[in-house]
């Protein structure tokens, strides 16, 4: 790693203050950003540790949203959501190992926006806002393709407001060695029709697949997207799995996902 | 350089770092505590898991100046105060669930978290709790059985 400097403010205000600058960059869980630092892929002069900051940690619920603070841990979201919204408390509990979802927070996975992390399905499943100190943003503007969001540069998440759905779940198929979705795939039956994320398998990163949407929404059953496929093109193909298994992956684990919910 | 001050195996340490040391660095160069290993250095590998406040974390994947004021725990703070093996330990020896044991304290440190949580935890769960722990000599299956063991339970539930 190059030298830096470690800072960690107590609130919000320091650290977007301590941000503004443009080699300044913010460290969530450093789950992430750590290994990125030991492979010199980024060389910030000072990073900005959120760690310290008491008022984005946390889980609170109420009147049908759990909101959940930028700086939360996917250990915390696993066992403060269990009751208020339980997929999302399975999906957390699911990440990586107990030491990563020691350390890493919700914010810094959606930042990140990995083609293959599981909280993207969630937000964009829910229908979730993602809320920072200068404006809210919903989930079908944030996601703008494989390692990219639509924060600006130095910008925080500090809270991610999701409306709980009636029902939901979320299934994924894990690379063996790497423990990342292969497939993963977050449906949400809500008041307004249902929303089937997808993360693992397309190069552009997560998206919404409108066909077993619209599938499920006119009947919420596993029957009702056996044999559905989305198209094969853009999916990832790698030595772990081809376009068309992943392709085909995601229409398995949609089903069981339904099943589940 | 700024200074850090934690409270590692029950005593108090503060030293100086740069920012970018890490915990692991600080743990076995700065203290001296060599029984935390690092087998990747990447976070694959579990072999540098200490608990921070009781929970598990990878020290390497944590700035050591993160840990201003917390509480730390490593393998060297496992043992009972007049030095025999705890109860975990001794499972790890009594059903070889140790070869070069290069990753038995990262193991041990993450069963102890676990059996914190769970004190009877089923064979899947104890996999599954161990999945960011890897092993290149047992298969595994002696860790899991000395766990249960540790647990209180029949090792042979290991195979089920
Ligand atoms: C062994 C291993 C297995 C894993 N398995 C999975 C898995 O199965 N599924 C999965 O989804 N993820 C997995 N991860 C990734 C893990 O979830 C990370 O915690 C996450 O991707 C990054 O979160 P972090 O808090 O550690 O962020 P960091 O690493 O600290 O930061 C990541 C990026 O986000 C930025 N950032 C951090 N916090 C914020 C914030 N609040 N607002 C704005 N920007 C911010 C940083 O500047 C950086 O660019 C795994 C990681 C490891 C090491
Ligand atoms: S050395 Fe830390 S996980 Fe391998
Ligand atoms: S005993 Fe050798 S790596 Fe586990």
């Amino acid at each position: 790693m190059y030298a830096f400097e470690l800072v960690r403010p107590g609130t919000v205000e320091e650290a977007v203050a301590l941000l503004a600058s443009p080699d300044a960059q913010a460290l969530g869980g450093g789950q992430t950003l750590i290994p990125a630092l030991k492979q010199r892929l980024a060389r910030p002069a000072r990073l900005v540790s959120l760690s310290g900051i008491a008022a984005i940690k946390g889980v609170t619920a109420s009147g049908g949203t759990v909101t959940v603070g930028g700086g939360a841990t996917h250990a915390e979201v696993a066992a403060a959501a269990a009751r208020t919204y339980p997929a999302l408390a399975a999906l957390a509990g699911r990440i990586g190992d107990p030491a990563v979802r020691s350390r890493g927070t919700i914010g810094g996975s959606l930042a990140n926006n990995d083609p293959s992390a599981c909280y993207p399905a969630a937000v964009l499943a829910s229908g979730a806002t993602v809320v920072t100190p200068a404006r809210e943003i919903a989930a079908d503007d944030f996601f703008r393709g494989m390692f990219a969001t639509a924060l600006a540069d130095g910008e925080i998440i500090t809270a991610v407001r999701f409306p709980v759905p009636v029902r939901a779940a979320y299934m994924k198929f894990v690379q063996p060695a790497s423990r990342f979705a292969l497939a993963g795939v977050f449906v949400a039956q809500t008041p307004a029709g249902v929303r089937v994320a997808v993360t693992g398998a397309a190069e552009a990163g997560v998206f919404r697949w409108t066909a077993a949407e619209a599938a499920l929404t006119a009947d919420f059953r596993p029957e009702s997207v056996r044999g559905l496929v989305p198209p094969a093109r853009g999916m990832i193909g790698d030595i772990h799995a081809s376009p068309e298994y992943r392709a085909h992956l995601v229409g398995v684990m949609t089903a069981r996902a339904v099943a589940a919910a | 350089m700024p200074l850090v001050t934690m409270t590692v195996n029950g005593l108090p340490a503060t030293r100086e770092v740069e920012g970018r040391t890490l915990l692991v660095q600080l743990l076995r160069e700065g203290l001296g505590l060599t029984g935390t290993h690092v087998g990747c250095d990447t976070g694959q590998c579990g072999a540098c898991v200490v608990h921070l406040d009781g929970r598990p974390v990878k020290a390497c994947l944590m700035l050591a100046l993160e840990a201003e004021g917390a509480n730390l725990r490593t393998i060297e703070g496992m043992a009972n105060p007049d030095g025999s093996l705890s109860p975990l330990q001794q499972a790890f020896r009594d059903h070889h669930g140790l070869q070069c044991g290069f990753c038995t304290p990262g193991m041990i440190m993450m069963a102890a978290a676990l059996l914190a949580d769970n004190p009877k935890p089923d064979a899947r769960e104890v996999r599954d709790h161990l999945e960011g722990n890897l092993c290149r000599c047992t298969g595994y299956q002696n860790i899991v059985r000395a766990i249960l063991a540790a647990s209180g339970q029949e090792p042979a539930l290991a195979e089920t």
